[in-house]
């Protein structure tokens, strides 16, 4: 199966989207953050350059930012798929995205300190695999910058100093002390993908995974989407504004999911998605027929 | 907004204020964690020239070399400023920094630093990698490139109306101090902790 279709353009021109194109709703919502700040404001400026930078990227089909971040990516098969191969391919996508220059080559050896030259390395690109009944794959990506990879957190709950229980109202607290933590450094205005539950691991996978979910969907579970909700609305009235500069957009979007877990652990886990909120998606079916979503 | 030419007097320096947007023309010099230990590790008599009255970029730029063996640089975002904390307020005493470009702000003793040199530090726009990369319209030359590798090098650079923001000033201003200021009493308030 697949095995007369060139995984490897499709997947190179998945990593050319994803570093070169932001989602539609992703501009439209820096556009509606950089229309409710004051005129002339610090924070109308930065979105007004970041603005000027997307539109630049996409024109010349260059990287939005320098760092191309981590490529992390879900990948749906159907039943007798080989994911070696699967995996074999989208490594050597990276590869050549690297060479074409809409990744710079962004893997480092930890312990020698040199950089692997290709763009890839051990876990990078990293894949998660899932097999699903559809007779075609599904593949999904993003883009996850480091600046931003660094103010992420995980809490557990209860958490005395910010008198956070093990309820929505503990999610609450935490999710807005990491928001205050990281200021400006993740290069607001981000995305907060949240996890609730799980263990560490499956906590932080599942938070990344959130970032797959479109700005503008609705959370089917009522009480989440009302915490998304208010969430966004407190977040913003922070102040920390684009770039830590001052201003009402701080962030852009909040995406709640949950695992469950042991009676010993509650986690709650945000990464933070700086405004660069990479994304990238395609459907192929049997015969090599492709359909781009975002 | 006003446009600053490179080099710069003290004067013109300590005329700013947090919260001014400027936009850089004129030479400065990029440099990152290798080369602010290796300023600091012995003078570097070819290099102070270029540091001198002018501003040093934190950036990792993405290079490309031209077939004349000329370099342009691809895309040249800010990267965060704090690693260097430790050597930034002595790399500007000892070469007389004007100023310094990058993201996320510095800490006391670069403020300090900054008060006692005559110097302000700039915040450039995080990630904006193309409009950064195309206010830089020529590459002049390279200090430490097979010592250091392409992004920690120091590229000796001509911009033109680079944008950036005053975020600490040379009168002890700190544009990051008060937004965190202002975040947690927002945030104590939301919490219902205060008042
Ligand atoms: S945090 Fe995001 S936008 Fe900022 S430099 Fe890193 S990848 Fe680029």
């Amino acid at each position: 199966m697949f095995e007369k279709i060139d995984l490897k353009e499709t997947f190179t021109e998945l990593v050319r989207r994803a570093s070169t194109e932001l989602p539609g709703e992703v501009v439209e919502a820096i556009r509606a953050g950089r229309n409710v700040e004051d005129e002339g404001s610090l924070a109308q400026k930065a979105l007004d350059t970041i603005l000027t930078n997307i539109e630049m990227a996409g024109d010349s089909s260059a990287p939005l930012c320098q760092d191309t971040g981590t490529p992390v990516v879900w990948i749906k098969y159907p039943v007798g798929v080989s994911t070696r191969r699967l995996e074999e391919d989208f490594t050597e996508a990276v590869r050549r995205a690297t060479e074409l220059k809409y990744l710079r080559p962004n893997a480092v050896d930890t312990l020698s300190g040199r950089n692997t030259g290709d763009g890839t390395g051990r876990a990078i690109p990293f894949i998660h695999f899932e097999e699903w009944d559809g007779p075609g794959l599904e593949v999904r990506m993003i883009l996850k910058g480091g600046g931003s990879e660094n103010v992420g957190a995980q809490y557990k709950l209860p958490d005395t100093g910010l008198e956070a229980g093990r309820d929505l109202e503990g999610v609450r607290r935490v999710v807005l002390d990491a928001v205050v933590q990281a200021q400006g450094k993740g290069c607001a205005p981000g995305v907060l993908a949240i996890c609730i539950g799980g263990d560490r691991v499956s906590s932080f996978e599942h938070s990344k995974e959130q970032l797959l979910r479109s700005l503008g969907d609705t959370n089917p579970v009522p009480e989440l989407a009302e915490l998304e909700e208010r969430l966004l609305v407190e977040a913003n009235e922070l102040g920390i504004g684009p770039m830590g500069f001052g201003g009402k957009t701080t962030v852009l979007g909040v995406k709640i999911g949950f695992l469950d877990r042991i009676p010993a652990c509650y986690f709650v886990t945000i990464t933070y998605m700086c405004w660069a909120d990479r994304r990238a998606i395609v459907q192929i079916d049997e015969e090599g027929g492709l359909t781009w979503l975002s | 907004m006003a446009e600053l030419k490179l080099p710069v007097s003290e004067e013109s320096i300590r005329n700013l204020e947090v919260g001014d947007f400027l936009e850089l023309s004129g030479r400065m010099i990029t440099g990152r964690d290798a080369a602010h230990k290796w300023l600091m590790e012995d003078f570097r008599e070819d290099v102070a020239p270029y540091l001198k009255d002018s501003v040093i970029y934190h950036c990792g730029p993405v290079v490309n070399q031209k077939d004349d063996g000329s370099w342009e640089f691809v895309a040249a975002g800010p990267t965060t400023s704090i690693r260097e904390e430790p050597y930034q307020a002595d790399v500007i005493a000892r070469y007389g920094l004007r100023g310094v470009i990058g993201k996320g702000g510095m800490a006391d003793r670069t403020l300090t630093g900054l008060g006692r040199s005559g110097a302000v530090y700039l915040h450039a726009i995080g990630g904006a990698a193309q409009v950064l990369a195309r206010a830089i319209p020529r590459v002049e030359k390279v200090f430490m490139l097979d010592e250091f590798g392409v992004p920690e090098a120091l590229w000796v650079i001509d911009v033109e109306r680079f944008p950036v923001v005053v975020t600490m000033d040379s009168h002890g201003g700190s544009l990051h101090k008060v937004v965190e200021n202002g975040s947690k009493t927002k945030f104590d308030e939301l919490l219902g902790r205060k008042g």
